[in-house]
This record gives structure tokens, C-alpha cells and sequence, in this order.
């Protein structure tokens, strides 16, 4: 069923639709409508799940570890200061292999306040140990919430679903509201292998060594290490896990397909921009307008960005003599965190032997500068007329007044 | 109502292995031991880091026989939420959701989140065992370190600031039940814990839990230590059910004998008050003397 609603709402259809259990989140811009929407559908019965209303999103992310290990499906979602307020929590959350999932609506973060968007919040838990999908559109929103749960389940990591704050949370847009029964067949139940049970007694998230060790029947146990190792491998897993959830997405619904890069007249392109969230489709006019120009360029949106899918993102830009790198978030006294991966992705594929294409970095759009097309029509045509083949790494700044 | 409990009515099950890694001694044990008889097998424990993290035990082997949900320091009762969550979700009634926390736990980090979950009347049960002091990470003082004495991070002059009283600001929320007893009374702390279990909404039992190490005595003198704070009325056992105080056990006795014993034997006999002067300690009795003229109204 079509509608045109707000992509907060795209959200909320998506939770309830995937059938979350246990809710909890506390307010925060541009969050807030799609927590708001939630409790609407639990309060009126429109969905059958319990909605806590917690002090804070520190225990938002409590709640939601602890109904998970209690075997419910569990979600929350959060933006900037909140979701840093959660940090301990989201590395907990990853350690104890809960599929929780998380929607961030993507906000710049203090100091100075802001509440507009940027991509700081989320990319500053990159390292956590969360499966991190950035979308581009409404219909991405609803689809990859139900999608994410699916992922979570099947590797047994927690999902971010990272959307942009105002630009897609509070804009209206028309998409398309998967059916109930459909997404039941795509999502079946979750049962977790272990859960606390009074039944089946079991201590989690216990002390763990250093070293392994032996339980009480000389049963040698995983330290710490392993513990982490295989998180680490299941992530790594997750990349392929993520491709057969989308084959499958794609049958029952008829869209989709494209889980770690979307690219847009990439194919024969000599330039690719790359970016991540609603930003790439404002690429789209500017691909469109080159190409009139007579440039050969394309547009990629990386969908998945934690695990990496280096393969994937390395075969679509390899051939490319330039990557233009669009990038709203920053680990400050380098670069970009996405550019730094995406050259990491092109020097290990080449090896040494081919030419890598030349990486130009920008970054823009912090804290909710206005991003202008006509910008970025510059920035990508000079790197077109560039005559220098080396590889440029001055940080290139986009609306930037100083 | 069931007889009254003793020592020789009280459960002989057992929830808490035989040897575990807390101190010879340890008030905490005690009190674990027989709160968790209380609460009996259908209970799920959410704990936060303290000395009861290193009592559980050490992957892959647990020193309780109930499923035990470890978490951050500030989320215990946040996370006891989450549990009753999910069960409501299944529809599974009659599971006691519990966090056992440490003072620092509860009064210090993890009060906004206790605080958060009383207001919202979850319906589960809270524990502090109250050991006064940051014990499993070398006794620092933390908000329920009595006034006098000296922690890692008070050495020199000893804590000047008063014990926060957490069961008073549990009580202004007004949830349910609200309790305090010691591990040197485990019939009072028995009976109250399973009266808890018996009361819909948010229960909070405050445990006295004497300390050997991080206090300063002899492990052999555990309950000694117990009863001498409450005998001279420093600590006292009550209970506030519907807003109503009511004294329980031991300070109900004092309540009839109107006489305390002197505090100062319970000063002299730890360590960590060994620089209290008598100055110091004549003010705390006056404190104690005009909280008790009021109870002796
Ligand atoms: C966020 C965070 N800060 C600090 C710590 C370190 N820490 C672990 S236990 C503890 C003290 C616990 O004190 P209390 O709650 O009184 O329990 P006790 O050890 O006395 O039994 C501290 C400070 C931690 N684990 N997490
Ligand atoms: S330090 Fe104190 S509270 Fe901690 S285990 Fe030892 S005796 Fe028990
Ligand atoms: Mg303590």
C-alpha cells in the first residue's frame, strides 16, 4: 500500500511491522516523532508490544539488552547526544551478541549545539561492533528496518539503521508500506538459542579471563579473545549473510537488491562519487548534469558500512581514474573516516600490481550546512579536468565561509 | 500467614554454590544467601559490576544457581525493566526480576536509573546490600560512606560528609515497599525480602552489609558488627509499606526497651573510624539520640 508519510513514520511502520516486542527510547531531535509514532501504535493496540518510557538513553539501551537476552525482539533509536549517551551500552550490547536493532536519525553533536545533520554521531560508533545500513530514501527506511532485523538475527549482532536528521526524518515522501503477511514470511519469529530462563539458569556477560579455561568438567571455555574473534568473524560473515537477506527481500517484495553499494552510471564511469545517506541521491542531479556536460561520472552510495564490504566497493570504483569522496563526519586531525576506508578497500584490492584510482576527499555539510548542488557540480567537474595523476590528500572543504 | 520464620523453618535449598570468591566473612555472602532462599527458583538476577560480580564467579563457571543477567554499572534497574518487559511480552508471570546492586551501584551511579524505574511503578525488586564503600575496586568512599570514615580516596581525614539515605529517597517515591535490614538479622531480611516477592510494583530492600576488609575487623566478627549498629541505633531494621514507617526485628525492641547501646564500641572496634575523634562520635550519638527521642515520640 502506497502512502506519503514522514520517513520517522517510514521507520515506525517498519518496527511494527517486524514485530518488536520491548521499546523503550527517550526524546531527542529528529528522533523524536518516530518514538512518538511507536507509543501511538502501542497505546491504541495497533501493535501488541510494551513501550517503556525510560529516563534516559543509557537505560533505553539497558532495557533493550536486557529484554533481548530475555529473549524478546527489541528495539530503540536515538540521535547525537543521545546515542552517545548510550556508548557504553552499544559496545555492551555488541560484546553480548544481542540482534537489537536501533534506528540513528542522523544529527551533528555537541558542542556548540546543533540539531541539524550530520553523520558525526553515528560514524563516531563505527568501532563498536554494531552492523551500521545508511539509506537513501523513505522507501529504504521501512525496508531496511525489516530487513535489519533479519540480519541481526541470523549473525546475532546488533543493527544500526542510520538515517539523515530533517532531510529524511522529517520530510514526506511517497512509499510503498510492505504487507504484514509478506514480512511475516520474510521474518519469522525470533527464538534465541539462550535466554534467561528461570528453567534453564545461566550467568551471561560474566568476567571473562584473559586465557580460556576449563568449566567444571574440564570443558575448556573461550577467554576474552575468542569472544571477540568471533564477533569479529561473524561480522566479516555478516557482509554475505547481508546479500542472500537482500536476494531474498527482493523476491517476496520486488525492490531492492543492491545491499553494500548502490551505484548510479557507474558502469563506464571515469569519475565516481562516493557518499553515504540522502546525500547520494543529490548526487544523482549532479551525475545527471555532468554526463549533459559530456563527463563520464557516477554516483555510488555505500548502504552497509560496518562490516565493510571492501570487495564490493572496491570493484565498483577500481576502474574509475577518480573517487570523490562526500563525506559528512570527520576523525578530526586525519580525514574522513569513510575516505580512509575507501582507500584502505582500493590499496588492498589492487595489491600493487593495477593503477588505483586517485581518492580527492571532501568534506561538507556539517552541523546542517546547506549543501548546494551547484557545489557540488564544481567540485566534481574540476577533479574531471584535473590534469595531475597523483593522488591528491589535501581535505577539500564544500560551503565551507572562513 | 505462614509461621513465624527461623532458623530451622527456613528453606534448606540452596542458590548460592558452596564456595564462591567473596571474602572469609563477608556480609554480602550472608545476606546473598539467604535473600536468594526468599526468592526462591523462579527468579531472574540482574547485577551490576561490584562484589557481587567476582561472588558469581568467573566464566565459564557461576557460583548461583539462577539465571543472571550481568551488566553496566549504571543500568541495573534499567535493564530490570527490560526483563519485566520481555516477560510481559510472553505473557509469563510468577518470575521475580530482582537487581542485587552494591551501594555505589545504587546510590551513587545507578540512582537515576533505580529512580527512573520506581516512578514508572516496574514492577520488580531492588536490592542494595550496602558494604558503605566502593569495596571491588579497593574501598573508595561512595554516598552511603558514613560521615568519619576513611576509604582510599578519604585517607587522610576520613569522609566529612554525611550517608545519603537511599531507602529515604526510595520511599519519597512512594512505590510499594521500602526496607531495610542487615545481613546480622537474616530472619528480619528474610521475611522481608519474601514479603516483596508477594507485592506488585516497585520493591526496594536496603541490606546493611558489614564488611571485613573494607571496614577494618576480624572476619569472625561479621554479625557483631551488624547487631552493634543496630543495637545502638545508628542502622535501623524498618519497613514502609503504603507510606507507613514501621519498625522491624531488633529496632522494634529498642522501641519497647527505650535504651541504646553506646555507639562508641562500634567506632572503636574498625578500622576505618581509627582517626574519629570523640568529638566527632558525641555528635553522631546526639544524632542518633534525637532521631530515637522521636521514635520514642
Ligand atoms: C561506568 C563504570 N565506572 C566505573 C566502574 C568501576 N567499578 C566497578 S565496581 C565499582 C564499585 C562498586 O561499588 P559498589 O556498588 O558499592 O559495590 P561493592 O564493590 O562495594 O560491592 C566501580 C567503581 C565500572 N565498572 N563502570
Ligand atoms: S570486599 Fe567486603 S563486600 Fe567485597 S567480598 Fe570482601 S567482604 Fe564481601
Ligand atoms: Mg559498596
Amino acid at each position: 500500500m502506497y502512502t506519503i508519510e514522514s520517513g520517522n513514520v517510514a521507520a515506525a511502520l517498519g518496527v511494527k511491522l517486524a514485530g518488536a516486542q520491548v521499546i523503550a527510547a527517550y526524546p531527542i531531535t529528529p528522533q523524536t516523532p518516530l518514538t512518538e509514532k511507536l507509543s501511538e501504535f502501542i497505546e491504541s493496540r495497533e501493535m501488541d508490544a510494551q513501550y517503556i518510557p525510560v529516563e534516559s538513553e543509557h537505560s533505553a539501551l539497558a532495557v533493550c539488552i536486557a529484554a533481548s537476552t530475555a529473549g524478546a525482539r527489541a528495539f530503540t533509536a536515538t540521535s547525537a547526544n543521545g546515542l552517545l549517551y548510550m556508548h557504553e551500552q552499544i559496545h555492551w550490547a555488541a560484546g553480548a551478541r544481542l540482534p537489537l536493532v536501533m534506528c540513528v536519525v542522523n544529527r551533528g553533536v555537541g558542542a556548540p549545539w546543533t540539531v541539524w545533520n550530520d553523520h558525526q554521531d553515528s560514524i563516531s560508533q563505527r568501532d563498536t561492533g554494531w552492523i551500521q545500513m545508511y539509506v537513501c530514501d523513505h522507501q529504504q527506511i521501512v525496508d531496511t528496518v525489516i530487513k535489519a532485523f533479519r540480519l541481526a538475527e541470523a549473525v546475532s549482532i546488533p543493527v544500526m539503521v542510520c538515517y539523515d536528521g530533517y532531510l529524511l526524518s522529517h520530510t514526506y515522501m511517497p512509499f510503498d508500506i510492505p504487507d504484514q503477511k509478506s514480512v511475516d514470511g520474510f521474518l519469522s519469529p525470533y527464538r534465541p538459542e539462550y535466554a534467561l530462563d528461570p528453567d534453564k539458569p545461566a550467568n551471561f556477560n560474566t568476567v571473562t579471563l584473559p586465557d580460556v579455561r576449563a568449566d567444571i568438567h574440564g570443558r575448556m571455555s573461550h577467554g576474552y579473545m575468542e569472544v571477540r574473534y568471533l564477533l569479529q568473524e561473524d561480522m566479516r560473515k555478516a557482509i554475505d549473510v547481508a546479500g542472500d537477506i537482500e536476494k531474498r527481500f527482493k523476491q517476496i517484495f520486488g525492490r531492492g537488491g543492491e545491499p553494500y553499494v548502490e551505484s548510479y552510471r557507474c558502469e563506464d564511469a571515469e569519475f565516481i562519487a562516493v557518499s553515504m545517506g540522502s546525500l547520494a541521491y543529490q548526487l544523482r542531479d549532479v551525475v545527471d548534469m555532468l554526463r549533459d556536460e559530456g563527463y563520464k561520472v557516477g554516483i555510488a552510495a555505500i548502504r552497509l558500512y560496518r562490516p565493510f564490504p571492501d570487495q564490493a566497493i572496491a570493484k565498483t570504483l577500481e576502474k574509475a581514474k577518480g573517487v570523490i569522496v562526500f563525506e559528512k563526519a570527520l576523525s578530526y586531525g586525519y580525514q574522513g573516516p569513510l575516505c580512509a576506508d575507501i582507500q584502505s578497500a582500493l590499496y588492498a584490492q589492487s595489491n600493487g600490481r593495477k593503477k588505483r584510482p586517485s581518492v580527492y576527499p571532501y568534506i561538507l555539510g556539517l552541523g546542517g550546512r546547506e549543501i548546494k548542488t551547484g557545489d557540488l557540480i564544481n567540485a566534481v567537474r574540476r577533479v574531471c579536468t584535473e590534469t595531475s595523476t597523483d593522488t591528491p590528500d589535501t581535505l577539500g572543504w564544500i560551503g565551507l565561509k572562513i | 500467614m505462614h509461621a513465624k520464620t527461623n532458623i530451622f523453618n527456613l528453606p534448606e535449598t540452596e542458590f548460592v554454590h558452596p564456595g564462591n570468591r567473596a571474602c572469609a566473612g563477608c556480609g554480602l555472602g550472608i545476606a546473598y544467601r539467604i535473600g536468594l532462599k526468599a526468592l526462591g527458583k523462579d527468579t531472574i538476577l540482574v547485577v551490576p559490576p561490584s562484589c557481587l560480580t567476582v561472588l558469581q564467579g568467573l566464566y565459564p563457571i557461576a557460583a548461583t544457581k539462577l539465571p543472571c543477567l550481568n551488566v553496566t554499572f549504571a543500568s541495573a534497574a534499567a535493564a530490570a525493566t527490560g526483563v519485566i518487559g520481555a516477560l510481559q511480552a510472553f505473557g509469563r508471570e510468577g518470575i521475580n526480576v530482582v537487581a542485587w546492586a552494591g551501594d555505589g551501584g545504587t546510590s551513587d551511579i545507578g540512582l537515576q536509573a533505580l529512580s527512573g524505574a520506581a516512578e514508572r511503578e516496574s514492577n520488580f525488586i531492588y536490592i542494595c546490600y550496602d558494604n558503605e564503600a566502593y569495596m571491588n575496586t579497593g574501598v573508595q568512599r561512595s554516598g552511603t560512606t558514613p560521615c568519619g570514615a576513611l576509604t582510599a580516596t578519604t585517607p587522610i581525614k576520613g569522609k566529612l560528609q554525611k550517608k545519603k539515605d537511599v531507602p529515604a529517597i526510595m520511599a519519597a517515591h512512594h512505590i510499594s515497599y521500602v526496607a531495610s535490614c542487615s545481613a546480622a538479622y537474616p530472619i528480619d531480611l528474610y521475611d522481608k525480602i519474601k514479603k516483596a516477592t508477594g507485592m506488585t510494583g516497585t520493591k526496594y530492600i536496603h541490606i546493611h552489609t558489614p564488611c571485613p576488609p573494607g571496614w577494618g575487623f576480624d572476619p569472625r566478627y561479621t554479625i557483631k558488627m551488624g547487631k552493634l549498629a543496630v543495637e545502638s541505633g545508628l542502622y535501623d531494621l524498618y519497613e514502609i509499606e503504603c507510606d507507613q514507617f514501621r519498625l522491624t526485628d531488633a529496632s522494634e525492641k529498642l522501641l519497647k526497651k527505650k535504651k541504646l547501646r553506646d555507639v562508641d564500641k562500634y567506632f572503636k572496634s574498625q578500622g576505618r573510624f581509627k582517626i574519629m575523634t570523640d568529638d566527632q562520635i558525641s555528635a553522631i550519638r546526639e544524632d542518633i539520640h534525637r532521631k530515637w527521642e522521636a521514635y520514642w515520640g
